[in-house]
């Protein structure tokens, strides 16, 4: 059994690793709120919301969806497509998540862009207990975002400071944890096919349509390329 | 038009639902009960790193590399956190400055 101190080492450990997540979450869920505020939807919408679907892109986007006609189908449907990224998270953290216990129920809930991002690439430290460490940063990144969109919903008409371009900040952190991943590999070709391949992709397709075609190129060239590569990956670092 | 309350709980739902699938289809259809195909853990190996790739470009995905500005400074941004991160190797400068000199650039400059 896990005892008070126990969670509290895996809290002190995962608690800094979020605070860029605190920083743009908060920021993207008050634009969020203020947003739904102004599509006219109240606080309480948005806080369900945030709490329920926790994916940020998409929960924009189902807001133009409550504007439209009603269509459950298409609905779904959208929601696959923007959200079909998730799927590569999946694979990527089958392992990490193994012997997590019930927690590994709310891991997977909660396995949005930040929570994968941190959880994969985090050096865990030394004694501190993994499945906690996981569901600490999942469970603080979930609450910034619903903090940030409740705020966001019930007094976002009263923020004056110009914070245009906060929203970098996630763009920043994804940045220096593709540099982190990018030094902790021997080999970098699925690094550079992730990248390079996206970035064709969204000049090919435009910027709604383009995360489809580059997974499904991203795995073709990857399967192409797997007697050379799992020669070449076979000491990577796996903590 | 305006949908009724039973119908935006609906397509909430369903927005929930095809989340959800999203996230829980690999560990339903790889338990980890069974050993997983040596195939998927491979992908497992190599998609993160193609993974983190695919999210830098999605979280600038609607800037208008062809118009406007052409995204020069959110490139300026970008570089100047790559280069931070590289040279020091610290989270917070990195981060909080690519973000103020990302924020100084388009309210000041472009």
């Amino acid at each position: 059994m896990m005892n008070k101190n126990e969670l509290q080492l895996a809290f002190r450990a995962a608690f800094p690793s979020t605070i860029p997540i605190l920083a743009g979450f908060l920021f993207l869920g008050i634009a969020y709120g203020i947003f739904m505020n102004v599509s006219g939807f109240g606080a309480g919408y948005t806080f369900l919301m945030s709490l329920l679907i926790f994916a940020g892109s998409m929960e924009f986007v189902a807001v133009n969806l409550l504007l439209g006609a009603f269509n459950p189908l298409g609905a779904l449907f959208l929601t696959l497509m923007v959200n079909a990224r998730h799927l590569f998270y999946g694979i990527s953290m089958l392992e990490k998540y193994r012997g997590t216990g019930l927690k590994k129920i709310y891991l997977i809930f909660g396995l949005c862009d930040e929570s994968f991002s941190i959880n994969y690439t985090a050096n865990i430290p030394h004694g501190v207990n993994k499945g906690w460490f996981m569901l600490f940063v999942t469970l603080l990144n979930h609450s910034y975002w619903v903090l940030g969109a409740s705020i966001g919903g019930l007094f976002g008409s009263l923020v004056q400071v110009n914070m245009e371009g906060l929203e970098f900040v996630m763009t920043a952190l994804f940045v220096v944890i593709f540099i982190e991943q990018w030094m902790k590999e021997t080999a970098h070709h699925s690094a550079l096919l992730g990248l390079g391949l996206s970035i064709l992709c969204l000049f090919i397709f435009n910027s709604g349509n383009f995360v489809i075609p580059s997974m499904i190129i991203i795995v073709f060239v990857l399967t192409l390329m797997r007697k050379q590569l799992e020669k070449k990956t076979g000491e990577r670092t796996c903590q | 038009m305006s949908m009724t309350l039973l119908e935006r709980m609906i397509t909430i739902g369903m927005v929930v639902l095809g989340t959800m699938m999203t996230r829980f289809i690999p560990f339903i259809v790889f338990p980890s009960g069974r050993p997983t195909p040596t195939y998927i853990r491979y992908l497992g190996k190599v998609l993160p790193s193609a993974a983190l790739g695919l999210l830098v470009v999605y979280s600038i995905k609607d800037v208008k590399f062809l118009s406007g500005n052409h995204g020069v400074p959110e490139l300026i941004s970008i570089v100047l956190v790559a280069l931070l991160h590289i040279w020091k190797r610290n989270m917070f400068l990195s981060i909080a400055s690519g973000t103020l000199v990302y924020m100084f650039l388009i309210q000041f400059l472009f």
